[in-house]
Formats: structure tokens, C-alpha cells, sequence
């Protein structure tokens, strides 16, 4: 789950880290009154899931609150990267003298925590570690012993930070950003920038978090901050019904059992010619209940044309696939065809249910390969 | 020979008494492995079908030898039961439960290294050696014995993989599935060593899926440390960046995690990769009948 700035600030607080005074705001009389409360000049700041929000003009100082209004005004129902801004983060501006970065992630090739720390802040850290290698400082962190002191000396020292006071109020900062990142299960804590202002205090400038999904069960207060209109409506719909559901933007809805066999049912679509609508993993147990739910889900996206259900029986039974599918389109209609591949435990009952049922709009192939290539060929028909 | 379970395997279900615990153990039983005993505590002295339960691993070990834990605890309490297992001094563990924080995962990953214990999963379906003994969810009738490895992120694409392996007349030494989550205890890298290593094995096949480098580090391992022949399968060529696609561990973040660059990182160490489940076991018939 990723939170948006002002979430990760306000973790950030709660850990004893240094940010700029702020104010939320969903409105652009909201952010006058923000701007009006916090004096001076400020900064409107769009709150999306997304990086490069500066450069598609979601970040602008106001001098005024009635600038800061109207960079609202123009900020709030934007799109960047095809995410619409609801929220602003209204912040008194800092001072700025150095921008640094500062981050630890989740390194999976490690299996470890890792920091990475530059002087060369404010810029994305790709680019820093394709043009200047040598200026990341990289420092994994042993997860059964976690942070210790030194910890930060190698980060501030590796870097040639020279300052004694900026120093330590770096390594205290490395010190808290750890905190943060294990207190709550984060897989992302990264500070970009991480600024020295004029007066020579750090203030992080941004937040940028990331919490494990599988750990929210004990952070009530992170869980809390989940948004649920920053989600595709359907899969909204298919969260509340435990639906492991993704939205893509093809025309061939597909689902399936098992999220890797689900992946290559995606492949073997765009390979057949066709795009995918959706991913959609019914998972173990494959229930008829759980198919009925799916197919709701799929079927009320008006992009798809074409459904391919794609089973493979293991402790997952086909025939009770089967029996789902037919209790779904008793109780819901179905306009698309729906083109089904069953192999393995009880394929050949499901099949003859299916057949039985002699239903106009269901096509059973006997292959992946076949049935992919046939719900390519029905969503093509569809359309004329 | 096989890898990681077989006739030697004795085996102790973690959480026998509960739903899923019962049902796979019956079955890993009735397929021929030794399931010894269970461990739920606050049920000692109960026996699932004759299976003796225990209120802790370390009594289950000294009572009956096992050397082996199956694990289906709630994902809330699963790292407790790993560490519980690990401490009971068992070699090899397999751990279904899906959905553990990561972060548990990775103390879990340094300890049971450091104790030299195999850990496969968590979020896996275990691990069948087909004729010997079946540990965990693995429906045991579609795989035959044979000698080609399978190492696998994900379930039933395994299932596929298999079933059209054995559609060609080929089974199977031992099927590893190492689940699908960001860290798991053992990644194709442990079990390609260990099918390097297997007398039994002839060839062996690897189903990556996006996320992490994991395919990436074991086609290096493959030319650099292998002999025996190696055909890939990656799922996941159309999924976008930044959205997980069901497993916890695959998801493409920024530029890395592709399956194109997995795709790429095999073939130009010369592993051949199939585009679909059923090319990659048309690669491996070819190989052994030229």
C-alpha cells in the first residue's frame, strides 16, 4: 500500500523526523485557509501516487493565500499520470541551501534492507546512479541485528558530509528513517529531497512510503489511511468481494486459477492478438460462489468483449467451476461470450456440464492455446 | 534419488488440527509419505486418523523422529511456528501459508540460513517427489516419475507445466514450488545446486514469473555452475509496472522485474526459453528424444 506525502509525513513525526508544518486541504477555499493559517510563503503540493508530480505542474509556490487559491483551483482535478488529484498538501516553503536523498528499501536480490544516500538530491535516483555511481552511498543493514549507529556514520562519511552538526543531525535522521521503515513493516521510506535549509537545519521535503499489505493487521493507524477512490472502481468492487482482480485496458476480460497461470493466460491473449482487460485470480479454492463474484466483476467492465476462463483443475474441482459459472448466468446477465478451457482434476465433468447446459453464449476449447485464439476471434465478432 | 522430500522424509504438520492442515496431510499420507506426526498447541495427546499430535514441534521430534515440517499456520502466527520448527532442529521445512509480513521474512531468511536449514516458501504448494512423497498442496496425480526437475514461483502454472510434460510421456525427479512472495527461504539458485547435484536428474525446467532478479542470478548460475541442460518459462510478458499480479513478489518496479529482461538475461546465456507452457515442454521432449 503506498501512502500519499502528508501520510508519510505524518509517520514521519511520529518517529521524530524533521518535516515542514502543513496543511491538508480538498478544496481551494481549503487551501487558502491552509495558506492564511501557516503565513508566508507556501508550497501546493498535489497528492497522487505518482512521482514527477513537479514537472506536470503539480507543485506550486504561493506567495499569497489567494495564489495559493488559485493554484488550487488549477492543481485540484488534474491528471498526472492518469491519476486524478484530490488532495493537496499545503506546506510552509523552506529555505533551501543542499538537497540530498535518502532512502531504504526492501533489496530482494539481498534479502537485506538497504540505504542509499547521495548529496545529489531532487533529482530522480535512477538517474544519479547511471550518471555518478560513485556519489550513492549503498549500505545493507543485517535484519537480525538492525540499525546501529555506525550504520549512519557510513552513510554521512561515505558521502564527505563535513559539517559536524549537519552530520549527526543526518545520522539521527537515518537512525528515525530506520525506525519508521521496520516499526511499520514499510518496503519503501525514501526522502527526496532531504534538505539543509539556509539556517542549516534537514527538513524532509518529501515522503514517499510504502507499506507491506500482508502487515496492516498491526498497524490500525497505517490501514486507516488507505484511500479507496485512489483504486479503479472495479477493483473496488472486486476487493470487496475478495477478489484478487486487476484492471488493464483491453478488450478480453480473463480469469483464471493461480496467479501465474492467470500471468501467462494475459501472454497468450496479446499473443493470440488480443488485449487484456483484466487480471483476475480466483485462487485456491475456486468455489462457485467465488466464480459467480468474478464474472459479476468482469462482465460490468463495458471494455470487454470477449471473457476467457481459464482453469486448471488441481485442488480446485473443475466441474464445481463449471456449476459456478452456470449459477452466474442464471443469476446475472452475461452479454459476452465466455470461452472455457478446463484441464485437469474433474475436466471432463465440467465439461459435460457445460455442454448440458446448452448455453448459446459459452465455448469451451480444449487447450490454452485454442481458447485464447477463440476469445481473440469472438471479440473481433463482437464488434462488427 | 530425488531432492529435498523423499522415502526418508518424516513428517511433522504444523497446525494438523485445523481445516487445511487435516486435508493435505490425509492426502500427502495417502500418496505414501510418512506424515509421523502433528503439532497444535493445546491439542497434545489428540491423533488426526491415527496421526499422534503434539503441543509442541520439539516434542514430535523426540517422539517420532521427524525430520521434516509441513507448515499451515495462520499467517499471523506462521513466522512463531517457523521459528519453533528451526529451533526443533529440523533440516527441512515447507511452508504453505501465504500472506506472512515480509519483514518477518527476512530474519526468518538470515535465520534459517544461518542454521543451515532448508526453507521452501512461505506461499508455496510445497514440494512433490513423484513416487516417493508429496509435502504440501500439490494434487500428486499429475505428475509422473521421471528425471526432469521443476522448479516454480507459482501453483498451478506448475500444474500446467507438468501436465504437459507428462502428455509428452515425461515425469518428473522432484517438483519444487518456492512460492510466489518478495523473500522466500529457498530461490531457483538453492534448488537448480541441488538438481545439479541429483544423479537422477537429467534436465531441468524453471517457471519465473516479473518482480525481483531471481531468474536474472540463476541464469548465471546455470552457465557458470551447471551441466545439465535447462529450459525456462516466464509468465507475466503483458503486466504492467507498479501493480502486483496476484503474488506478493510480482510486481515491476521502475525498469526492473520485466519479463523481457528475464527473457533476455536466459537466452543470452543460452538458456532456451518457451513462450508458452506447452512450447517449454515441447523444448524438453526434443531434447531427450533428438
Amino acid at each position: 500500500m503506498d501512502l500519499y506525502e502528508y501520510q508519510g509525513k505524518e509517520l514521519f513525526r511520529r518517529y521524530g523526523l524533521p518535516t515542514g508544518e502543513g496543511r491538508l486541504a480538498q478544496t481551494p477555499a481549503e487551501a487558502r485557509a491552509a495558506a492564511q493559517e501557516l503565513g508566508g510563503t507556501v508550497v501546493v503540493k498535489a497528492q497522487v501516487h505518482a512521482g514527477g508530480r513537479g514537472k506536470a505542474g503539480g507543485v506550486k509556490v504561493a506567495t499569497s493565500p489567494e495564489e495559493a487559491e488559485a493554484h488550487a483551483a488549477a492543481i485540484l482535478g488534474m491528471e498526472i499520470k492518469g491519476l486524478a488529484v484530490r488532495r493537496l498538501w499545503i506546506e510552509s516553503a523552506s529555505e533551501i541551501a543542499r538537497e540530498y536523498y535518502l532512502s531504504i528499501t526492501l533489496d530482494r536480490g539481498a534479502k537485506k534492507p538497504l540505504f542509499m544516500f547521495t548529496t545529489e538530491g531532487g533529482v530522480e535516483i535512477e538517474q544519479v546512479a547511471a550518471r555518478s555511481p560513485e556519489a550513492l552511498v549503498k549500505l545493507h543493514v543485517d535484519p537480525l541485528e538492525g540499525f546501529h549507529p555506525w550504520h549512519g556514520r557510513a552513510l554521512t562519511f561515505g558521502a564527505g558530509i563535513a559539517e559536524a552538526s549537519e552530520r549527526r543531525q543526518i545520522e539521527r535522521v537515518a537512525a528515525q528513517l530506520y525506525d519508521v521503515f521496520s516499526g511499520c513493516d514499510a518496503t519503501l521510506c525514501e526522502i527526496n529531497p532531504l534538505v539543509v535549509t539556509k539556517s542549516g537545519e534537514l527538513v524532509a521535503l518529501d515522503a514517499k512510503v510504502s507499506v507491506d499489505d500482508n502487515a496492516l493487521f498491526r498497524h490500525e493507524l497505517v490501514a486507516a489511511m488507505r484511500d479507496p477512490e485512489a483504486v479503479p472502481v472495479e477493483e473496488r468492487a472486486a476487493r470487496e468481494k475478495g477478489v484478487t482482480y486487476v484492471k488493464l485496458d483491453g478488450e478480453i476480460g480473463v480469469l483464471g486459477n493461480g496467479a501465474g497461470l492467470v500471468m501467462s493466460t494475459l501472454d497468450l491473449v496479446a499473443a493470440a492478438g488480443g488485449r487484456p482487460a483484466n487480471f483476475c485470480d480466483l485462487g485456491g479454492g475456486g468455489g462457485a460462489q467465488g466464480v459467480v463474484d468474478a464474472l459479476e466483476v468482469i462482465s460490468a467492465d463495458p471494455q470487454v468483449r470477449a471473457i476467457f476462463f481459464n482453469v486448471f483443475g488441481g485442488i480446485t474441482r473443475c466441474d464445481e467451476v463449471a456449476r459456478g459459472i452456470l449459477q452466474a448466468l442464471e443469476q446475472i446477465t452475461i452479454a459476452q461470450p465466455i470461452v472455457v478451457r478446463f484441464d485437469g482434476t474433474n475436466a471432463e465433468e465440467g465439461r459435460r456440464l457445460l455442454a448440458e447446459a446448452e448455453t448459446a453464449n459459452l465455448h469451451p476449447e480444449p487447450t490454452m492455446l485454442e481458447a485464447a485464439k477463440r476469445a481473440v476471434e469472438l471479440a473481433g465478432l463482437e464488434e462488427k | 534419488m530425488a531432492i529435498i522430500v523423499d522415502n526418508t522424509t518424516r513428517l511433522v504438520v504444523q497446525n494438523l488440527t485445523g481445516r487445511e492442515g487435516s486435508f493435505h496431510a490425509l492426502r500427502n499420507r495417502a500418496y505414501g509419505t510418512q506424515v509421523v506426526a502433528g503439532a497444535a498447541p493445546g491439542h497434545g495427546g489428540e491423533d488426526v486418523e491415527g496421526i499422534p499430535v503434539f503441543n509442541t514441534v520439539r516434542e514430535a521430534v523426540a517422539e517420532t523422529g521427524a525430520n521434516t515440517a509441513a507448515t499451515f499456520v495462520p499467517a499471523r502466527f506462521a513466522a512463531d511456528a517457523l521459528y519453533e520448527a528451526i529451533d526443533a532442529g529440523l533440516g527441512t521445512i515447507v511452508c504453505i501459508t501465504e500472506g506472512i509480513p515480509v519483514h518477518e521474512m527476512l530474519k526468518l531468511y538470515q535465520y534459517a540460513r544461518d542454521r543451515g536449514v532448508t526453507l521452501i516458501g512461505p506461499n508455496c504448494p510445497g514440494v512433490i517427489s513423484p513416487g516417493k512423497a508429496n509435502v504440501g498442496i500439490i494434487p500428486a496425480e499429475i505428475f509422473a516419475q521421471g528425471s526432469v526437475g521443476l522448479v516454480s514461483r507459482s501453483g498451478t502454472l506448475t500444474y500446467q507445466i507438468g501436465h504437459e510434460l507428462a502428455q509428452l510421456g515425461l515425469g518428473n525427479t522432484t517438483v519444487v514450488g518456492i512460492g510466489g512472495d518478495a523473500i522466500v527461504g529457498s530461490s531457483f539458485i538453492d534448488i537448480l545446486g541441488r538438481f545439479e547435484a541429483d544423479p537422477e536428474t537429467e534436465i531441468v525446467v524453471m517457471v519465473g514469473e516479473i518482480g525481483g532478479d531471481e531468474e536474472e542470478r540463476a541464469a548465471q548460475f546455470v552457465s557458470e555452475e551447471m551441466t545439465k541442460p535447462v529450459f525456462a518459462y516466464i509468465a507475466g510478458f503483458t503486466a504492467p509496472p507498479g501493480k502486483t499480479m496476484g503474488h506478493a513478489g510480482a510486481i515491476i518496479s521502475g525498469s526492473a522485474g520485466t519479463a523481457q529482461a528475464k527473457k533476455d538475461a536466459l537466452e543470452v546465456r543460452g538458456i532456451e526459453v518457451g513462450t508458452t507452457p506447452t512450447e517449454v515442454a515441447q523444448l524438453v521432449a526434443k531434447s531427450v528424444s533428438p
